[in-house]
């Protein structure tokens, strides 16, 4: 073989590991390159964010329109600031929806869905969404849910010794 | 007690001065003043040889260890009935550890024990003393690109290989077993970061094929020019760099794990 076929094969070789990268970077691990004018950030306060992690998915309507980019602590309200990095295609938000944290499923990570209002105006970079709704945390609804049930019983219970007398 | 003692010590002297021997022979042969580029077929020839001819036995073996990955995995899964999940698994094993790990070891077995038996032959065979002779400096007429073409070589494969076998866990997943096509990818990717899991296997095999390549080469170059000795160095090279791969892959991993 000579020098040329050699060569050759080295370069296919090469290529052989761009393509192999290139399927890493977008097939299995979504490497986007973000530009920052392709999307804009919101942010929103929670009073509790449970167990949500930057990079989560934002949606509407179940639709993937951004991702989480950075949660803080307020330091002077002790709430959760989340900075939402939404996509520019998703620039028709009213500035009234509200933001909710849900889970995916019921041992799935959470996420953030927006629902939509009614205002004419819509969301900008850097606008406050104020209407928020916390994660659910499953161990406050298990307490909730007990306490409600032994006061029931408490109160049933009442009843029936109040019929005795 | 003594003699013990003494034993202890012979031996890590002889350790050191190994290492210390192994170190100035890859900074001779790496740190020198880059002459023009007639040396670049003579790299192009090096990674043919341990990298093209290595691709069969990489592409091979990615394949297979990809679809018992996703075989293994999708029992375990099954269990718990979140088989949706086998991407999130294949890619992250295969990326993260198996990827740079086997293809290390496959490239000492490989193109490691060929780099020594050949340069400890051309030792064996008084070619590098010609050489010497002739005014042509060993090092970077042989050394040099040898040990660079591995360097390249070794990611590169590890890139191949992660990419097969992905394609090989997906095909027993999806195409096989019946986990929705959609589910695999889109798991897959909400989990795999580029940077965290990617760019660090890659830098793991780079890591690897630095130590392979210069453990090969040093083991050739420092062989006892007799047939046995030869043999004793190829099989050195292939234990040694096993063994270092493997403590490596470890340290290495708890750096990367705890942030650096």
């Amino acid at each position: 073989m000579g020098q040329k076929g050699l060569e050759t094969l080295v370069g296919f070789f090469i290529l052989l590991a761009i393509a192999g990268l290139v399927m890493l970077a977008f097939q299995v691990s979504n490497l986007t390159i973000s530009q920052g004018s392709n999307t804009y950030e919101v942010k929103a306060q929670f009073d509790n964010i449970g167990d949500l992690k930057v990079r989560a998915p934002v949606t509407v309507a179940g639709v993937k329109v951004g991702q989480v980019a950075n949660i803080v602590l307020d330091p002077k309200n002790y709430r959760a600031t989340v900075f939402l990095r939404l996509d520019q295609s998703a620039d028709n938000i009213p500035k009234d929806s509200s933001a909710s944290i849900l889970t995916a499923g019921l041992l799935g990570s959470n996420y953030i869905s927006l629902s939509p209002g009614f205002d004419t105006q819509f969301l900008k970079a850097g606008d406050n969404i104020s209407e928020t709704h916390s994660a659910i945390i499953l161990e406050q609804m298990i307490g909730q849910l007990l306490f409600s049930v032994n006061k029931d019983k408490a109160a049933a219970g009442d009843s029936d010794n109040a019929d005795k007398s | 007690m003594i003699a013990f003692v003494q034993r202890v010590g012979r031996v890590g002297l002889s350790v050191c001065t190994e290492l210390g021997r192994a170190g100035f022979f890859l900074s001779k042969s790496v740190w020198r003043k880059p002459r023009s580029g007639q040396k670049l077929h003579l790299l192009a020839h090096t990674i043919f040889n341990s990298g093209v001819l290595s691709l069969p036995i990489i592409i091979v073996s990615g394949l297979f260890i990809g679809m018992v990955v996703g075989l293994q995995g999708f029992n375990i899964l099954n269990k718990f009935s979140v088989t949706s999940e086998l991407g999130q698994m294949v890619a992250l094993s295969v990326v993260r550890e198996l990827g740079p790990v086997v293809t290390a070891l496959l490239f000492a077995g490989r193109a490691g024990s060929a780099l020594t038996a050949e340069i400890g032959l051309m030792k064996a065979t008084e070619q590098l003393d010609a050489m010497e002779m002739m005014g042509v400096d060993p090092l970077g007429r042989i050394m040099l690109p040898r040990l660079l073409g591995g360097f390249i070589s070794m990611p590169l494969l590890t890139i191949i290989f992660c990419a097969v076998a992905i394609l090989g866990g997906e095909l027993i997943g999806v195409k096989w077993l019946g986990v929705d096509g959609g589910a695999f990818w889109s798991n897959m990717q909400s989990s795999v970061d580029f940077r965290l899991d990617v760019i660090n296997g890659i830098i793991k095999s780079a890591v690897f094929g630095v130590v392979i390549t210069w453990m090969a080469v040093y083991q050739g170059a420092s062989s006892v020019p007799t047939a046995a000795g030869i043999s004793h160095a190829t099989t050195r090279t292939v234990v040694y760099s096993s063994l270092i791969v493997l403590g490596l892959d470890f340290v290495l991993t708890a750096m990367m794990m705890g942030g650096w």
